[in-house]
């Protein structure tokens, strides 16, 4: 199931890699956000899939809409081949693909991940917390500061899409007065 | 899309129970899955739709855009004081467990509040940034 | 190590190859920023897809369930979704300016402006 999941979406990928006009290109990723969302069902991650069902294919391609009708893009095809490129991506694919032989395969309960301080969370937080979702747990007690230096994060984005976006329209009100 | 009937009826009814289920996923968040992250997104996307169907100077209207900035601040001020009062109360920096007499309940009192600033923040900034990008493009025109 | 083991980590590979090959090659500013949104992802599925447990469930305690997946990496990538769409506000909101100062997002002609001017 995850496996054809997965394939689906380096289908997409590869569309989003061909297709030069950019609305088709946002409209792709949308469909690959909600492939994304399915697959993290399937991976029993069901608060990260709901984040980003609303998130990826919600709000990301609202935004990415909006961007492009004020920039009324339409992608120019280049003259010279992207070799390098090309290159590039395949040294590292590479590399990645060595590197991942040697980590413990799919759902092995063994594996690294499994032994440290999780078993603490999944056991202790409902006596702990009085929480059942160890998600929410985690989240918000046993990683608190995490979870705050992400929130300020967030904030300081939005303030920096205000900064970036906000001159000129404080301009036309002068030149109104 | 302002003048087409199906949108506008259809987009009435369902906004409330989008928000609805963003207080859902925000409140119920302790027992299944969601919490401040998605309800914040939820909320943001429930507006947006609004604005989609309705049109930018009527959702300025629904929610100001003076609401919308100082949600984006105070979030993060609900979060760090949640943190503070923790210290008043005896333990440290977002302890949470001094909260209550019994630091089960404690506990789950700061989670609480510490969620409502998450969803705060991310809906003020959500809508915030929307608001930027879709409020730019008659700016221009009339500037 | 087989086919089936290693799947998850060999697609995730080809989606941040994939990527990157988008950032790198392309030249239109708003296609780079998606490139950089396909790579994010892929960040996603290399954090959550080890956590997973065949026969386990979602980290959500209750009576009837003994096998739970990981939930440590849910609580990073979900943080990760939500600055991820933050920072790619930031990013089309540079976009935007930079259309506006130039006329283009056109890597390529906004590098020859700027030559023009310098000359």
């Amino acid at each position: 199931m995850i496996d054809v999941l997965l394939t689906m979406m380096a289908v997409v990928v590869f569309a989003m890699i061909n297709q030069r006009n950019l609305f088709a290109v946002v409209v792709l990723g949308g469909i690959y956000s909600f492939l994304m969302a399915t697959v993290l069902v399937a991976l029993d991650a069901v608060d990260v899939a709901m984040t980003e069902a609303s998130v990826g294919a919600g709000l990301s391609t609202v935004l990415l809409l909006g961007a492009l009708y004020l920039t009324k893009g339409e992608e120019v095809t280049e003259v010279r081949r992207p070799l390098i490129a090309l290159a590039v991506s395949i040294a590292v694919g590479a590399a990645l693909v060595y590197g991942s032989l040697g980590l413990p395969a799919f759902s092995d309960p063994q594996a690294p991940i499994h032994t440290h301080v999780v078993p603490r969370y999944l056991n202790d937080s409902p006596k702990e917390t009085g929480v059942p979702n160890v998600v929410t747990s985690v989240l918000a007690s046993y990683r608190g500061f995490d979870t705050l230096g992400e929130t300020t994060v967030v904030f300081t984005s939005g303030a920096g899409v205000i900064a970036l976006l906000r001159r000129r329209r404080r301009s036309r009100e002068e030149s109104e007065k | 899309m302002r003048r087409d009937i199906v949108l506008r009826v259809i987009a009435k009814i369902l906004i409330p129970f989008m928000l609805l289920f963003a207080l859902y996923v925000q409140f119920h968040g302790d027992f299944g899955p969601g919490g401040g992250f998605q309800a914040g997104v939820i909320i943001a996307a429930s507006i947006v739709f609004y604005a989609i169907i309705f049109g930018l100077p009527a959702t300025r209207q629904l929610v100001p855009e003076w609401i919308v900035e100082s949600m984006v601040a105070s979030g993060v001020l609900i979060y760090a004081g949640v943190g503070l009062v923790g210290i008043l109360l005896g333990g440290n920096y977002l302890d949470y467990f001094v909260l209550d007499h019994d630091p089960v309940h404690g506990e789950h009192r700061g989670i609480f509040w510490v969620e409502v600033g998450v969803a705060v923040t991310v809906s003020g900034v959500m809508l915030k940034i929307f608001y930027m990008f879709a409020g730019r493009r008659r700016d221009e025109d009339n500037g | 190590m087989s086919l089936a083991s290693h799947y998850s980590y060999w697609v995730t590979i080809f989606l941040m190859i994939a990527g990157l090959f988008i950032v790198i090659a392309r030249g239109n500013l708003v296609k780079k920023l998606v490139g950089l949104g396909i790579f994010q992802t892929s960040v996603y599925l290399l954090y959550i897809a080890p956590g997973k447990l065949i026969g386990g469930t979602a980290p959500i305690i209750a009576s009837g369930f003994r096998a739970y997946s990981n939930p440590l990496p849910h609580v990073l990538i979900l943080t990760a979704i939500v600055v991820g769409v933050a920072t790619l506000a930031l990013g089309l909101a540079i976009v935007v300016r930079i259309r506006e100062a130039y006329g283009t997002i056109e890597e390529v002609e906004i590098l020859e402006q700027d030559r023009r001017e310098e000359a």
